[in-house]
């Protein structure tokens, strides 16, 4: 691991300040990605500023109904919140279906957005890879590609996003309140992560020396239920091969309203907004469940290794569905 | 390594003075640790007789390597950690992090590093109460923190009770992972986990155990719970 400065901030301007004229300062929160990636040589920050000591820890209702979460909120602690489990649970199924309990214990809200792909090109220096190294190639597209994504790539880079997290709160429309050089704003999840395109190494609208500070949950019609859905080669401890995020609300056997996402299969936590309208309005049923999964897959670019997740996708979004739709509300 | 070996040295390097039960006997004396210490010691200075060309150069017993002077490392930060309820003075650079704080610069190897990514488990320790895997954490950011090892379970010389119900329930086999299991399953007395054996396989999921012992850790964490 490279050397580098370490600045410990106690208030978001405090880091603010420090990561403003360093070129390639990083935050580091539970250190689960960076720490990780800095030994492998992947990053390679010159300054390093640590925002553990910033006071943004706090779940707190909304006026509107619904959820603010601070940016070092510990991914247990807010799979584990009572308001959580009981309104969002898609968000808390989510979030323990990630890492292993240690893991959960460190990783924090907004590094969890942040998370970089496991791709195994990407996390060696020995390969090509247009998200580390602009412009030196993709060794993934002609590689060993299994756990590759089917949606959302390019001819540049096929790298899954690798977040439970994310996926949950892109089904639960979430939003990311972010400060920086350039002042303060509020960015729909669905608008903050960028398809990879010809700049893979650019994974979202973050500037440098921004900051999330929170990320917001708006309220759900009464009577909505979710679920988080996540296959992957072992029972537990292990990245996505495909997971469903699903956020519906009834009316009898109809569904009144239908939020869709898919991880593990796309370059970015993918939104399905042509299953959420093949859904609505419609009887929740087996044959309805897999018209929209159909849809929701309609533009799979499956490569050598990574067929079988094109129908996986299909039956995880299926099987979520079937739960969040029988559940007792 | 053998044939290289200066047919002088006894095969058996610097051991030989401790008789056995010299040394199972009286811990405080002779320890694991020392004798592999010892033994690494002997290993080196076999391995280097043939380049320094000298017949009596390894021929007394390995002894322990002398402590080379605390040397100033560019770059190095002091700080105090505190570990098993005592602070401990360190001067580190900011890129160490908390596990190789703990194994290679305040002696408290008993934290192991398995695969240094926060895949295993190996060096999961406790900081203020919570599980977390050390090998992904720098020292520096654990100023003020209250750190614990395995080296701090027990009190008094007694085992803490998931140390002794893993001793009797063989939760192991070649221990490697066990501190971390151990501390892990500590934590987890602590936390939301459903009674069955099939939760506590989940919640004890961030501890691989490559040699496979894990229906005897699960009977070792499910004793404890049922006697707590």
């Amino acid at each position: 691991m490279e050397a580098f400065q370490f600045i410990q901030a106690k208030t978001v301007d405090n880091a603010l300040d420090a990561a403003r004229p360093q070129a390639g300062a990083k935050f580091v929160a539970g250190g689960t990605t960076l720490i990780d990636l800095m030994k492998l040589n992947v990053e390679r920050p010159k300054t390093v500023v640590d925002i553990n000591g910033l006071p943004l820890t706090q779940i707190e209702s909304t006026p509107d109904g619904g959820l603010k979460i601070g940016a070092m909120v510990r991914n247990s602690d807010l799979a584990h919140d009572a308001t959580v489990q009981k309104r969002y649970t898609v968000l808390s199924e989510a979030l323990l279906s990630g890492a292993s309990p240690q893991l959960r214990n460190m990783a924090t809200t907004g590094g969890n957005l942040l998370q970089r792909t496991r791709c195994y090109y990407f996390r060696d220096t020995a390969y090509a890879c247009n998200k580390r190294d602009p412009g030196s190639g993709c060794a993934a597209i002609d590689g060993f590609n299994r756990i590759h994504a089917i949606l959302g790539t390019s001819e540049h880079c096929i790298a899954t996003h690798p977040s439970d997290m994310a996926v949950a709160m892109m089904a639960l429309e979430a939003t990311v309140i972010i400060q920086g050089p350039s002042g303060n704003r509020n960015v729909p999840l669905n608008e903050f992560y960028l398809l990879p395109g010809s700049t893979p190494q650019k994974e979202n609208v973050l500037a440098p020396g921004d900051l999330i500070t929170h990320a917001t949950l708006p309220a759900l019609p009464d009577g909505t239920r979710s679920h988080y859905l996540k296959l992957r080669d072992r029972a537990s401890y292990e990245f996505a091969l495909a997971s469903a995020a699903v956020v519906v609300t009834m009316d009898g056997n109809r569904i009144r309203r239908a939020r869709v996402a898919l991880g593990g299969v796309a370059t970015r936590p993918w939104r399905s907004p042509e299953a959420e309208r093949a859904l609505e309005n419609r009887e929740a049923s087996e044959k309805n469940f897999r018209a929209a999964a159909e849809v929701a897959l309609r533009g799979a670019k499956p490569l050598h290794d990574n067929a079988f997740k094109v129908e996986l996708a299909k039956r995880v979004l299926v099987r979520s569905l079937k739960v969040a739709t029988t559940q007792a509300s | 390594m053998n044939k290289n070996r200066d047919p002088d040295v006894p095969s058996n390097g610097g051991v030989s003075k401790v008789s056995p039960d010299n040394g199972f006997d009286k811990p405080d004396e002779f320890t694991r640790r020392s004798f592999l210490t010892q033994l690494s010691a002997a290993g080196i200075a076999a391995a280097a007789a043939p380049l320094i060309h000298s017949p009596h150069a390894v021929a007394a017993p390995a002894t322990v390597i002398e402590p080379v002077p605390e040397t100033q490392v560019p770059g190095a930060v002091p700080f105090v950690l505190n570990i098993n309820g005592r602070d401990h003075r360190v001067l580190l650079e900011p890129r160490v992090t908390l596990l190789d704080a703990l194994r290679e610069n305040l002696q408290l190897p008993g934290t192991k590093k398995g695969c240094d990514h926060g895949q295993c488990g190996a060096c999961t320790v406790h900081v203020n109460g919570r599980r977390v895997n050390s090998c992904l954490s720098f020292a520096i950011m654990h100023q003020g923190d209250k750190i614990t090892t395995i080296e701090g379970l027990a009190q008094d010389g007694e085992l803490s009770p998931m140390q002794a119900a893993f001793l009797e329930h063989d939760g192991f086999q070649c221990g490697y992972c066990t501190s971390g299991q151990i501390m892990s399953a500590t934590a987890l007395l602590k936390e939301p986990c459903g009674s069955d054996d099939a939760a506590v396989r989940e919640c004890m999921s961030g501890n691989i155990c490559r040699c496979g012992a894990y229906n005897n850790i699960v009977a070792a964490v499910q004793t404890v719970r049922k006697n707590a």
